[in-house]
């Protein structure tokens, strides 16, 4: 049973902020507010982590995105530490901009690379919950269908054949669209390391995580964390 | 010295006139700075010359207003100890050299007239204006004009990180030559934490912050203060280069570092760049600054004082910090990566000196430039146009295909290319985004709503400036109602051609008259805003248009939709059929689409009957027994029953009317509203407490669109050509 939002839990995320990162509030206000869990910024020049259970990589153009998505933001001192962290089991959630950087550094295999259509698509998409053995959709149904919405002019998601087929036969494509927005690959939203311990999708929970946002879809993300905290 | 000649002069847009000003406030030759700094201080653009003595004419006050005009933005009070800062601004002449830039620039500029007071921005805008992007001469060119104005809004906006929520689209042969890219910008701020474009404190050092000066957009403010001609594109090198993740930084920044109190004042370099910051801070406090130009961050080594002063590079600002606290704004700089330096001082004597490596360059009285700008009231005849009282014999030969036709027009079609475009959700405070009557957008801070419309209709503004002007006041001020808010400011932008024509001045002056007089029975004063004159080509004006951002309040709740619900409720029209006549029907989108044809007046406007008729709206959503809210605008009922049934479900209705088909369908009679509802009951009770004319006509169905006798069509193909239009004709 997914835990109450409103029972404050003690698990505490950590939202990394880069220079250009703009949906680091909204993951605060969405983790903080919604999730009624403890926030802390994590300022991009930090070597070492705050005493964090979870890591979330926000949405934004980090460093101005400049040469590419993310490919700046894997040397700043904090994605060292979040490798660390990450290598040690600690949970990393990339979202948008965030799954770029995860790509760019190697967390994750494969890249993003500009959409199908070349614009820009800002809309809700539909998404299937393609699997629920992750610590980021252990509170959902598998195969379900949620609703959150993408923005991002680069979530193309392109990888080799063996990576993906890697992806599938290790049931790590945790989110696939179910009219594909982008291009992507075999419909891929979202994944997950090896590990499991870290995701990145280019869809954004984050924005919907109360009635007033047009849904609280996005919650099965951050419950399932919450779940997954709390089994450890 | 400087030898003037009259070749000089032209180049810097002074008249004969003036320049004998310039040497009798001075007392002595300008240098060739000086004669720089007056020439953009006294454009069109930075002095509003030819507007001033009628902006004085609209309302400024009310109990909500904060900050009236003057400062970089307006800022009413919202409640529980906040404000929203708003303003909108033009960016037309840019976007016409160069679209992408010229456009995403004109969202930086705003941006930073918001954020330099202190608000975070929270939401933008657009009105946009083109040429027809299927016109036989220049439909290739308006297309790229078209989607470089759209990339370029999308880019800079979604890279800062606010949400484009709303605004509107349109199309016409006037704009062929001249787009017009409005952009508006409205932020939320503490109430007693605004801050000001004021240098105080004689002694107090004068910091310098953000992107390095180059040598772009050298004479912006004049460039956008002349009309174009075969040569324009030569000014390409004067439109700026925009740069959003600079911005986002500045924006971070500024905001940080004016919570260490160590700020005195702040603005930012928008046109005329450092001129108009050091004059215009001086000049509002009454001091006078000696700045040093070797310290202004520089991206060229060989600047002279003439290109440092007056160019117009992007994400930079100007403050004024309290003298010995400068290290603790120099700190929060340093962190964001920015270059921040003292580049002078405030003086207590009025005057703005610059210095060059040492070398007194300019010496200006700032009241001289601020204060002593020329004013003219231009003389004025009859507003110009060109098109008949009356209208044409025509009778429809297929209701149905002129519905389509007009469903699939520049005009009426979808506009989801543009708006999937920006991203209106960052930041989760989109209640109502882009498709809306209004915006909607919640204020974390408060608890409570704000809601947001732009406005503006070229060609009824064409047939009667004052009569066009007040029905843009009066569609504003319904749409934020038509989603539960109450209208209380606005901004307006007025785009007109030259205005040494008296026939242009005289649509500037009766669409400010008519802007005036319906602001003030609309309880909605003007915050701020902005004037674009010389929007001509070539001799060519654009259609006057004025263009108004209304900003009402509302509790947070989720917003009432705008399509059909669901099958079985029953469609109710507030303000009844209402009437026309030829005359009043040939501003219509029927007569500009299906006709193409324009004639006759705007349709006529009964201001007290559309208060009553917001009234009625206001009260209907906020007691929640609207299923969905939908004004009837351009392209009239027919039009409106069509976008209401966009969401996927139809209606069936009957229109009991003595006028025509074509009128009944088509007219763009204002103050009506349609409602889906299962209360029929109820609203039928409180319009008639309110004293309007409440009609039920049908309910909605599955699949069908039905008005009966006339119009009998498949949903789902009146949608596609609908959602498809905007689309095929860019790929076309």
């Amino acid at each position: 049973m997914p835990p109450d939002a409103r029972i404050r839990s003690p698990m505490k995320f950590g939202v990394v902020v880069f220079p250009g990162s703009n949906c680091d509030h909204d993951a605060f206000w969405a983790v903080s507010q919604n999730l009624n869990a403890e926030a802390e910024f994590i300022w991009h020049d930090s070597h070492k982590l705050p005493a964090v259970d979870a890591v979330i990589l926000p949405g934004g153009f980090s460093y101005g995105d400049y040469l590419r998505c993310g490919a700046i933001a894997k040397f700043s001192p904090v994605m060292q530490a979040i490798k660390d962290f990450a290598a040690n089991g600690g949970l990393v959630a990339g979202i948008c901009n965030g799954f770029q950087i995860l790509t760019e550094c190697g967390l994750l295999p494969g890249a993003l690379v500009r959409n199908q259509g070349l614009k820009f698509v800002c809309r809700p998409v539909e998404l299937e919950i393609a699997s629920v053995n992750s610590p980021f959709t252990n509170a959902g149904t598998k195969g379900a269908h949620v609703t959150f919405p993408i923005a991002h002019g680069e979530g193309c998601y392109t990888a080799d054949e063996q990576t993906l087929n890697e992806l599938e036969a290790e049931d790590r494509v945790l989110f696939r669209y179910i009219d594909n927005p982008n291009g992507s690959m075999r419909n891929i939203a979202g994944i997950c390391n090896a590990g499991r311990n870290v995701l990145g999708m280019m869809p954004h929970p984050e924005r919907v995580t109360e009635p007033l946002m047009g849904s609280s879809d996005g919650l099965v993300v951050f419950r399932s964390l919450i779940s997954a905290f709390a089994a450890k | 010295m400087l030898n003037i000649t009259p070749e000089l002069l032209a180049t810097h847009k002074l008249n004969a006139s003036e320049y004998d000003k310039i040497v009798s406030l001075l007392g002595r030759t300008p240098s060739i700075t000086e004669l720089g700094i007056f020439s953009v201080m006294w454009s069109e653009h930075c002095s509003y010359k030819s507007s001033r003595v009628h902006l004085k004419k609209l309302p400024t006050k009310s109990k909500y207003v904060l900050l009236g005009p003057g400062e970089n933005a307006g800022i009413i009070d919202i409640g529980g100890g906040y404000g929203v800062a708003f303003k909108i601004e033009s960016h037309n002449h840019p976007s016409f050299i160069e679209p992408f830039q010229g456009a995403a620039t004109g969202v930086g500029g705003i941006l930073r007239d918001i954020f330099t007071m202190g608000a975070r921005p929270i939401a933008v805008m657009d009105a946009i204006r083109f040429g027809p992007l299927g016109d036989p001469q220049y439909g290739k060119r308006n297309k790229r004009i078209f989607e470089g104005v759209v990339s370029g809004i999308s880019h800079y906006g979604n890279c800062f990180g606010v949400p484009t929520v709303g605004g509107e689209t349109s199309f016409h042969p006037g704009y062929n030559g001249n787009p017009l890219v409005n952009v508006f910008a409205l932020g939320v701020v503490k109430a007693d934490e605004v801050f000001l474009g004021r240098a105080e404190g004689v002694g107090n050092p004068v910091i310098y912050v953000g992107a390095k000066t180059g040598k772009d957009g050298i004479h912006g403010a004049t460039m956008a203060s002349d009309e174009f001609t075969e040569e324009s594109k030569q000014h390409r090198p004067n439109v700026q280069m925009g740069d959003p993740f600079m911005e986002k930084l500045l924006l971070e920044a500024c905001l940080e570092a004016m919570q260490t109190g160590a700020i005195e004042g702040i603005q930012d370099m928008g046109a005329a760049g450092l001129t108009c910051s050091t004059s215009e801070m001086g000049s509002r406090a009454g001091t006078g600054m000696d700045v040093e130009l070797m310290k202004v961050p520089q991206r060229e080594s060989d600047m002279t004082a003439y290109e440092i002063m007056l160019s117009e590079s992007q994400e930079r600002m100007l403050l004024v910090a309290k003298l010995g606290r400068e290290q603790e704004v120099f700190d929060v700089f340093k962190k964001w990566g920015l270059d921040a330096a003292v580049v002078g001082v405030v003086t207590g004597d009025g005057i703005l000196r610059i210095r060059h490596k040492g070398e007194l360059v300019a010496e200006i009285p700032n009241r001289a430039l601020a204060d002593e700008a020329p004013i003219y009231n231009r003389p004025y005849t009859v507003p110009q146009r060109n098109v008949p009282m009356e209208g044409p014999e025509f009778k429809s030969v297929d209701l149905a295909a002129d519905l389509h036709a007009m469903l699939a027009s520049d005009n009426l079609c979808s506009k989801r290319w543009i708006w999937e475009q920006y991203d209106y959700t960052v930041r989760t405070n989109t209640i109502a985004g882009p498709g809306y009557d209004a915006a909607i957008v919640r204020v974390k801070e408060t608890g409570t709503s704000v809601a947001m419309a732009l406005d503006g209709n070229g060609r009824y503004c064409y047939l009667s400036p004052r009569e066009g002007a007040k029905l843009m006041v009066a569609e504003a001020c319904r749409n934020v109602s038509t989603v539960g808010a109450l209208p209380i400011a606005a901004t307006n932008n007025l785009n007109f051609g030259n205005p040494e024509r008296p026939e242009i001045m005289a649509q500037l002056v009766e669409a400010i008259e008519g802007m005036s007089e319906a602001c003030e029975f609309f309880e909605t004063p003007i915050t701020g805003g902005n004037v674009s004159l010389y929007n001509e080509t070539l001799g060519e004006g654009i259609l006057p248009s004025p263009v108004l951002g209304i900003v009402g309040l509302m509790k947070t709740e989720a917003p009432v939709k705008n399509t059909f619900p669901k099958a079985g409720l029953d469609v109710v029209l507030l303000g009844g059929i209402g009437s026309t006549d030829l005359i009043h029907f040939g501003g219509t989108e029927y007569a500009n689409t299906i006709l193409k044809s324009l004639w006759g007046m705007p349709p006529a406007l009964d201001m007290a009957q559309e208060k009553k008729i917001q009234t009625a709206i206001r009260q209907i959503v906020g007691e929640g027994l609207a299923e969905s809210s939908h004004d009837v605008s351009d392209g009239g009922l027919a039009v409106a029953l069509a976008e209401c049934s966009f969401g996927g479900v139809g209606c069936d209705v009957e229109l009991v009317s003595d006028l025509r088909p074509e009128f009944t369908l088509f007219h763009e009679g204002p103050s009506r509203i349609l409602v889906s509802t299962s209360q029929v009951e109820k609203v039928m009770k409180l319009g008639k407490e309110v004293g309007v004319e409440v009609t039920r006509i049908g309910s909605t169905i599955e699949e069908r669109f039905v008005v009966k006798g006339l119009l009998d069509l498949t949903l789902s193909e009146l949608r596609r050509t609908w959602e498809t239009a905007l689309e095929i004709k860019l790929h076309a």
